[in-house]
């Protein structure tokens, strides 16, 4: 039997000529993502008594989580972040006027093909949309990579997810994955390292495929993935940072397949107050909102505010909602202002908000009120996600997010 | 390695927003602190009730969401000794195991023991002992085992790493 995507490039990594699937392997990551949460992991580094991370040139540190600071305590957090990148000398921060650490991530080219990327948040997988091998870990794990450089990983099974057929008008990689994720559960690629392949693939940009991967960490995936094609070298073009090698399975790597035509597929959305509990729109169609937000590491790029102007456009958001707007980094910010997609969503009465988490953790920037529904673009809807656990998140796609903002109720036609 | 405590007994999915919510990741750092709000979305009861060394029993899936160690460090500090799942989400595990918290992945325990019950766990042995029998769960690969004895992630890197 022949060796899968993971398995190559764990056994390169690990340095061995072949790995297991179950095989405990010790690895030294490219690349170590961290955000606010830095300034624990700083704290628990500080704990080992080693005094200088191994590799500061392998730290990347973006803060976005919640900025600018919400008060005092989340302001001190983002000063030791700051003293600590000082003090160690990481060239590779970000500080609050980046955006959301994953695109900031991906638009900075740490993300490449073959590449063996660790961050110490869930949707660390989203960088598989360019063909490298990205899971999230927790913050100890990741002090203990600054200070030795190195992880013990285990080495996943594969699932392949074969997408055929052609995506219907109005449908888009989000309901895609909700429609996965719906039909997997929440467990369903539990530990796995999960390959979307397929013509729906190969069609789509590398945007779409960001979404596919950032949300396969929903149903446990360990990573996700897409084989890297002319589309991600494209995109890597003038941004990469060093080198990188394109990584294939061999035909025989034993992986699990699934596949769907999805040629039929129609809109989805997620129901509190879990991701898996996926719905079609139209059972829901007519339910209240108070708020939607567009935007975050799952749909807050170009596209996708481009997608909400595009509904938005001449017409107003309806009195009883607030639309918040997120671009999921500056770059995204300043394409959208360019090309007058943020002046179409103001005079729609949408609030452009400045590119960070936003509510998505209920940090800050629009938390809700009990009783109150939400519908949103991004990634989890668990209770309490959005600040209050007697509130009611629902997920969707941009268009489904934005024609909802109009009417004031969840629908998906115009 | 062995423990000994009563069950709080849980279903799937157990998300790590129920077990420590998402709204006090950034303002409260203090673990003692972080044990009070030990499955505070979930289950209210379960801070007044939980004593050194109990055991959570969960279905599927135990942990998803996200990868906060809060969710972990807050059961341990609330005195639990052993988390027993049907399975658990991939970064909890790894958070538990880094944290020298003990995962154990059973299925079969699952429908045999009920909430406030007293069970045995060997580490060692690999078996939980119950009043409805005794069962076996797959034993820890040598680097984990390791991080476990240590007492978790830190403590190992500090044995191993440090000059
Ligand atoms: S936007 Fe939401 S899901 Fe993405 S990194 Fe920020 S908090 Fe996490």
């Amino acid at each position: 039997m022949g060796f899968s995507f993971v398995q190559k490039i764990l056994a390169k990594y690990a340095g061995k000529e072949k790995v297991e699937v179950g095989e405990i392997v010790t690895v030294e990551p490219d690349f170590i993502l961290s955000h606010d949460n830095s300034s624990a992991i700083a704290k628990t580094f500080k704990k080992i008594g080693i005094e200088r991370v191994k590799y500061p040139e392998r730290i990347v540190i973006v803060l976005d989580h919640c900025t600018p600071a919400a008060d005092s305590k989340y302001a001190t957090n983002h000063k030791e972040v700051r003293e600590f990148v000082q003090e160690q000398g990481i060239k590779n921060f970000y500080d609050i006027n980046r955006g959301v650490c994953h695109q900031v991530f991906i638009e900075e080219g740490f993300a490449a093909p073959g590449r063996l990327i660790l961050g110490s948040d869930s949707h660390t997988t989203s960088y598989g949309a360019l063909g490298c091998f990205s899971a999230g870990i927790g913050r100890t794990e990741a002090a203990s990579i600054w200070a030795t450089g190195e992880l013990w990983l285990m080495v996943p099974e594969t699932l392949r997810i074969r997408l055929e057929g052609k995506l219907p008008k109005n449908t888009s990689a989000k309901d895609v994955i909700l429609f996965l994720i719906g039909k997997l559960g929440a467990d369903g690629a539990l530990y796995k390292s999960v390959e979307f392949c397929g013509k729906i693939i190969d069609d789509m940009d590398l945007e779409d495929r960001i979404v596919l991967c950032n949300m396969s960490a929903e149903m446990g995936a360990k990573n996700g993935y897409c084989l890297p094609d002319q589309k991600a070298l494209d995109y890597l073009k003038g941004r990469v940072k060093g080198e990188y090698e394109l990584i294939f399975p061999d035909k025989d790597d034993g992986a699990e397949e699934l596949s769907f035509d999805l040629s039929d597929l129609k809109p989805q959305i997620a129901c509190p107050h879990s991701v898996d509990n996926v719905k079609e729109v139209s059972e829901v169609k007519g339910t209240k909102i108070h708020q939607v937000v567009i935007g975050t590491c799952t749909n807050g790029r170009f596209k996708d505010l481009k997608i909400a102007a595009e509904v938005l456009k001449g017409k107003k958001v309806s009195k009883n909602v607030r639309l918040l707007i997120f671009p999921a980094s500056m770059e995204v910010f300043k394409k959208a202002l360019k090309e007058g997609i943020i002046d179409i969503l103001v005079e729609a009465g949408g609030i452009v908000m400045n590119p960070n988490c936003g509510p998505c953790l209920g940090a800050h920037e629009g938390a809700l009120a009990p009783g109150e529904v939400c519908l949103s673009t991004s990634n989890r809807n668990f209770k309490g996600r959005m600040g209050c656990n007697e509130s009611f998140i629902y997920l969707s796609s941009p268009y489904v997010a934005a024609i909802s903002a109009i009417k004031g109720e969840i629908d998906y036609e115009i | 390695m062995k423990f000994k405590g009563k069950v709080f007994k849980y279903g799937d999915n157990v998300n790590t927003d129920v077990i420590f919510p998402g709204k006090y990741t950034y303002t409260v750092t203090d673990r003692k602190e972080m044990a009070k709000h030990a499955l505070e979305d979930l289950d209210p009861d379960f801070i007044k009730e939980v004593k050194e060394g109990d055991i959570i029993l969960a279905g599927k899936n135990f942990g998803c969401g996200s990868s906060r160690e809060q969710a972990v460090i807050c059961l341990k500090e609330a005195g639990v000794s052993v988390i027993i799942a049907k399975s658990f989400a991939r970064i909890y595990f790894r958070n538990c195991i880094n944290e020298g918290l003990p995962a154990l992945v059973c299925s079969d325990i699952f429908d045999k023991v009920e909430k406030g019950e007293e069970i045995e766990v060997d580490l060692k042995e690999g078996k939980i002992i119950t009043k409805n029998g005794i069962f076996s769960f797959p034993a820890f690969p040598e680097r984990v085992q390791e991080i476990l004895l240590s007492g978790g992630l830190i403590p190992y890197v500090q044995k191993h790493f440090k000059k």
